[in-house]
C-alpha cells in the first residue's frame, strides 16, 4: 500500500494541500484578529482560503484513495532537483562571503553534478566563460553592484 | 473616434521610436528569440528569468523590452518547432504537426518564413484591436466598484483555472494556494506580518521574481534532467528561404482566419494561445478540400496556428493593461513587473500613464516587424544556438536566474527561498499540479483581498451585494457556468468514448 500511495498523484497532492491549507488557516486564526464579515481583519481572507484549500485538499486526496488511477510519471529526478537546489543555496551563501566569481564557480560545479554527464574540463571551461558573461551583461552593462571577488569593495 | 485613435497611436510611435526605447525593443527580440529557440526554454521561463535584468531600467523601456522578450521567445519556439520537433512550449505543438514534415521535405525556410509572416499580419491586427477595445473596456471599467471588481477576478481567475489543461480540482487548489502565497507580507491595512515566519525579508511579500524561477525555471531544468534520452540535434541546412507565390497564396486566407480566431480567444482568460491554435488548425483542416495533406506539410498548418497565437498572445494584453486581469500567466508575469514599478494596471492607465500604454502598444508592432527583418535572415545563427549541449546550457539558464534574484535585493535571502520554493515547484509539476493558476492567484493575491473588504465595507457586512448588483452577479453567474461546463463535459466525453468502444467491441 505504501509503495502504491508514493506514486499516487492525487494522494500526494491532496496531502500537499491539506497541509498547506492547515498551516495557512490554524496560523491565521490564533495570530490574526479575524474581524467581522463587516470589517474584516487581517485574518479573514487567509482563514478562508486556508479552510477551502483544505476542503480542495481532502477532495483530491479522498479522489486518489478511491480512484487512484492517476501515476507519477517517469522517475523523481532527486539528483537533479538536489543540486540544482544546493547550488542555488550555496550561490546565496557565497556571494555574501567571496563574491559572484567564486559564487558563481560553486553554482555552476555544483549544478553540473545534477546533470547527466559532468566533465571537470569542460565545467570548469563554462565557469570562466559565464563568469566573463556575468561581469559583461550584470556589472558592465546593467551597472548592478555586485563584488566580483572577496576583495571587492 | 477614429482620428483620436490615430493620434494616440502615432503619440505611442513617438515614445516607441526613441532610440533608447527602439535599442531596448530590439535587445528584448534579440535575446528572446536567442533563448526562446533553446529547447525546453518557453517563452515563461524565459520571461522568468529576465524579469529582474529589467528592474532597472525606467517603466516604459523596461516593458517594452519584456515585450521584446516577449515575442522573441514566442517567435523561438516556432523556430525549434519547425527545425526539430520540439515545441518550446504547448501553443507550438500545433506547429510542430506540419511545420517538421515541411522542414524534413527540405522545406524549412518556407515554415519558417510563413510563420513569421502570419505572426506579424496577427501582431498588426492585434495591436490596432489593443487601440481600440482598450479605451471602450476601460470606459466601461471605470464604472466598476469594488464587487464589480471582486467578481471579475473571480472569473478570470477561475476561468483560467479551470481551462487550463490537467485536473479541473488541482488547478483550483493551486490558484487558492496562489492566493495564499500572495498575501505573505505586511497587511494593507494593518501593517500586520503574515506569514513572515520571522523572515525580514518576506515583509514585502514573497519576490515575484522568486515565484518565477521557482515555479517554471527550476521545474523545467529539472525535468530535462530527470530523462534519460537526449533530444535529437537538428543537423538539417536551412535553404531557400523565401516561400513562393504560391505558397503565400496558399496562406493567405488561414492567416486571416487564425487572426480571427486567435484575436477572439485571446481575451477570454485562459484559454488564449493554445486553445486558439488547437482550434485554427482544425478549421483549416476541415475546410481544406483535402484534409490528408494535413500532418504531411501543409503550409496552411503552419500559417493558421501561427497567426492565432501570436493574435490570441497580443488580444491577451488587452484584459491586463485595461482591468488589471491576467488571463494568462505570461500576463501574470507583466502584471507582476507593472506593478513592480509602481504601475496599477486597470481603466486609469490610459489617463494616468498615456506614455507607457501607447509606447508599448506601438512597440509591440514595431517589436513584431524587427522579428520579420531580423529573425528571418539570422535563422542560421539560431539554428547554430540549438546545437548546445544542454549540459551547458542549464548551467547558464540558473546563472541568469540567481544573479538576476539576487540582484533585486542584494540579498541572499531570495536565493534561499528560490532554492526552497524551487523545490515544492518541482514536486507540484510532478503531482501534474499546473502551475499557472497559481502564479496568477499569487499576483492577485492581494487585490482580491482589497476588493473584498471594500465590498464588504460598501455593502455593510452582506455577502449578497455580489449578487444584487447586476454586472458583479453576470460575473458571477459565468463563473458558475464556467465550472458546471468544465465538470460536466469531461463526463460526457468519458461516457461517449465508452459507448463507442462498447459499440465497435460489438461489431
Amino acid at each position: 500500500m505504501k509503495g502504491e500511495s508514493s506514486k499516487n498523484v492525487d494522494f500526494l497532492a491532496g496531502l500537499i494541500f491539506i497541509i498547506l491549507g492547515l498551516v495557512a488557516a490554524i496560523t491565521a486564526q490564533k495570530s490574526y484578529p479575524i474581524g467581522t464579515s463587516l470589517n474584516m481583519g487581517p485574518g479573514y481572507f487567509p482563514m478562508a482560503l486556508g479552510y477551502i484549500l483544505t476542503a480542495f485538499g481532502l477532495y483530491v486526496m479522498v479522489r486518489g484513495l478511491v480512484q487512484g488511477q492517476e501515476k507519477v510519471q517517469g522517475v523523481w529526478g532527486i539528483r537533479p532537483i538536489v543540486m540544482v537546489s544546493l547550488g542555488l543555496a550555496v550561490f546565496g551563501l557565497v556571494m555574501d562571503l567571496l563574491g559572484l566569481v567564486a559564487a558563481l564557480f560553486a553554482l555552476i560545479f555544483i549544478s553540473a553534478l545534477g546533470g547527466r554527464e559532468f566533465k571537470f574540463k569542460e565545467v570548469l571551461i563554462l565557469a570562466v566563460v559565464l563568469s566573463v558573461a556575468s561581469w559583461g551583461l550584470f556589472i558592465y552593462a546593467l551597472g548592478m553592484p555586485l563584488r566580483l571577488f572577496v576583495w571587492g569593495k | 473616434m477614429i482620428v483620436e485613435l490615430f493620434d494616440k497611436i502615432i503619440f505611442g510611435f513617438g515614445v516607441a521610436l526613441s532610440v533608447q526605447n527602439l535599442l531596448y525593443s530590439l535587445i528584448g527580440v534579440l535575446i528572446g528569440t536567442l533563448i526562446g529557440v533553446l529547447p525546453g526554454i518557453g517563452p515563461l521561463v524565459t520571461i522568468a528569468m529576465l524579469l529582474p535584468v529589467t528592474f532597472n531600467l525606467a517603466p516604459t523601456a523596461s516593458l517594452i523590452m519584456l515585450a521584446g522578450i516577449f515575442y522573441g521567445a514566442q517567435y523561438g519556439g516556432s523556430t525549434t518547432s519547425v527545425l526539430m520537433n520540439l515545441p518550446g512550449e504547448t501553443s507550438s505543438v500545433v506547429t510542430c504537426l506540419d511545420g517538421y514534415q515541411m522542414a524534413k521535405q527540405g522545406r524549412a525556410g518556407p515554415a519558417l518564413a510563413i510563420a513569421a509572416i502570419g505572426s506579424f499580419f496577427a501582431g498588426c491586427v492585434g495591436t490596432l484591436l489593443i487601440g481600440i477595445a482598450g479605451p471602450v473596456l476601460a470606459e466601461l471599467a471605470i464604472k466598476f466598484t469594488a464587487p464589480e471588481y471582486f467578481s471579475l477576478m473571480l472569473l478570470g481567475l477561475v476561468g483560467a483555472a479551470v481551462l487550463t489543461q490537467g485536473d479541473m480540482v488541482r488547478s483550483l487548489a493551486m490558484l487558492v494556494a496562489g492566493l495564499l502565497l500572495g498575501i505573505v507580507g505586511a497587511d494593507v491595512n494593518t501593517g500586520l506580518l503574515r506569514f513572515t515566519f520571522g523572515i525580514y525579508e518576506l515583509s514585502d511579500g514573497v519576490g515575484f521574481t522568486i515565484i518565477g524561477v521557482a515555479l517554471f525555471a527550476v521545474p523545467e531544468i529539472v525535468k530535462n534532467l530527470e530523462e534519460t534520452e537526449q533530444g535529437e540535434i537538428y543537423t538539417g541546412k536551412v535553404t531557400g528561404l523565401m516561400p513562393t507565390l504560391v505558397d503565400l497564396k496558399a496562406s493567405a486566407l488561414p492567416i486571416l482566419r487564425g487572426t480571427g480566431i486567435g484575436s477572439f480567444f485571446g481575451i477570454l482568460p485562459g484559454i488564449g494561445p493554445i486553445t486558439s491554435t488547437f482550434c485554427s488548425y482544425a478549421v483549416e483542416k476541415k475546410l481544406s478540400k483535402d484534409p490528408a495533406r494535413f500532418g504531411r506539410g501543409a503550409i496552411e498548418g503552419v500559417a493558421s496556428p501561427e497567426s492565432a497565437n501570436n493574435a490570441a498572445v497580443q488580444c491577451s494584453f488587452i484584459p491586463m493593461l485595461t482591468l488589471g486581469l491576467p488571463s494568462n500567466p505570461v500576463m501574470a508575469l507583466f502584471l507582476g513587473a507593472l506593478m513592480i514599478h509602481g504601475i496599477t494596471p486597470g481603466p486609469q492607465i490610459m489617463v494616468r500613464n498615456p506614455g507607457l500604454f501607447w509606447g508599448l502598444i506601438a512597440s509591440m508592432w514595431i517589436g513584431n516587424l524587427m522579428l520579420v527583418l531580423l529573425n528571418l535572415p539570422l535563422i542560421g545563427v539560431w539554428v547554430k544556438m540549438l546545437k548546445v549541449p544542454y549540459r551547458w546550457m542549464f548551467p547558464s539558464i540558473l546563472v541568469l536566474c540567481a544573479v538576476g534574484n539576487y540582484s533585486v535585493n542584494n540579498s541572499s535571502t531570495e536565493i534561499y527561498l528560490t532554492a526552497a520554493m524551487g523545490i515544492l515547484g518541482y514536486i507540484l509539476i510532478k503531482l501534474r499540479c499546473e502551475p499557472a493558476p497559481m502564479v496568477m492567484g499569487f499576483v492577485m493575491g492581494p487585490m482580491m483581498e482589497e476588493n473584498l473588504r471594500r465590498s464588504m465595507l460598501l455593502s455593510q457586512g452582506d455577502p449578497m451585494v455580489f449578487i444584487t448588483r447586476p454586472i458583479s452577479l453576470g460575473f458571477i453567474l459565468a463563473t458558475v457556468f464556467l465550472i458546471i461546463l468544465m465538470t460536466i463535459v469531461p463526463v460526457i466525453r468519458k461516457r461517449r468514448q465508452k459507448d463507442d468502444a462498447a459499440s465497435t467491441g460489438k461489431t
